[in-house]
């Protein structure tokens, strides 16, 4: 008795399961991604014309390269804070997150929620929750590859 | 007017590949990994000569991802090293991004401290 009433509970979780399995939204991945392309394309194509206009005012490449860094950079932490950024994000998804922008986004976003804990070591510590991370990979695997061009150049 | 288009058909693209990985693993990727891999992934990438071609042809599309500053890391510390031996393996990755990275520590706190959370 005790088993078949277990079997038959066995066998209610299952289909619900299986329900829940059909009724659940799938991620319209087709559309995602062409927002994604489209948000994303037009950030970066954004960042080739700050490119054009800061080397068209004489600074050569790599610091035409830093300038337009530094000004995707104010322009994402001050949409950020005027919480224009993450409304944007809803339907960009990857193409707010992948460009520098997402990562100056992303630093603020996890500061701004702790200034309850202080604005040293609550902000000034949770601006590294998302910039930590991202520096210790990139920091590891440069050192990485400067060890290695060392060992087999020499 | 090339170049702009070139930046936005290959940015777009990084951005596709990333909204793909978050879509099709669901709850496992976060923005948070989304950034440390195309940070990590580019520094591979431009490690192994990869990443300076694709510079080359879409600009802006291949630097403004952050695939773009793992690149940058990479490469300040290869020409580093080329000047100042082990030392610049440990100087060269910081000084060719310094720009980027103090503009997000500052600009990013003062925006966490003049601004306020919404939502």
């Amino acid at each position: 008795m005790d088993s078949a009433s277990e079997q038959l509970k066995q066998a209610e979780i299952d289909e619900y399961d299986q329900l829940v399995k059909k009724i659940e939204p799938k991620p319209p991945v087709v559309k995602n991604c062409i927002w994604a392309f489209v948000v994303g394309g037009l950030i970066c194509a954004f960042g080739q014309l700050l490119i054009n206009f800061l080397m068209s005012n004489g600074l050569n490449q790599s610091d035409a390269g830093s300038g337009t860094s530094v000004i995707l950079i104010f322009l994402a932490t001050l949409f950020t804070g005027l919480g224009l950024y993450d409304e944007l994000g809803k339907y960009a998804g990857a193409g707010s997150i992948v460009p520098i922008t997402g990562f100056a986004n992303a630093i603020v976003a996890s500061a701004m929620e702790f200034r309850r804990e202080g604005y040293i070591f609550g902000v000034g510590a949770r601006i590294f929750s998302v910039a930590g991370p991202t520096l210790v990979f990139g920091f590891t695997v440069a050192v990485l590859v400067g060890l290695l061009k060392i060992i087999f150049t020499s | 007017m090339n170049s702009l288009f070139m930046a936005f058909l290959v940015g777009g693209a990084f951005c596709i590949i990333g909204q793909l990985i978050m879509d099709l693993t669901k709850p496992a990727i976060t923005p948070g990994h989304i950034l440390v891999g195309y940070i990590t992934i580019g520094a591979i990438l431009s490690g192994l000569g990869i990443y300076q071609p694709i510079v080359d042809f879409a600009g802006a599309g291949a630097t403004v991802p952050l695939s773009g500053f793992g690149h940058l890391l990479t490469q300040g510390t290869i020409t580093a090293v080329q000047q100042k031996g082990l030392l610049g393996a440990l100087s060269g990755g910081v000084e060719a991004a310094a720009a980027g990275i103090t503009a997000a520590i500052v600009f990013g706190y003062l925006a966490a401290v003049l601004f306020n959370p919404r939502g």
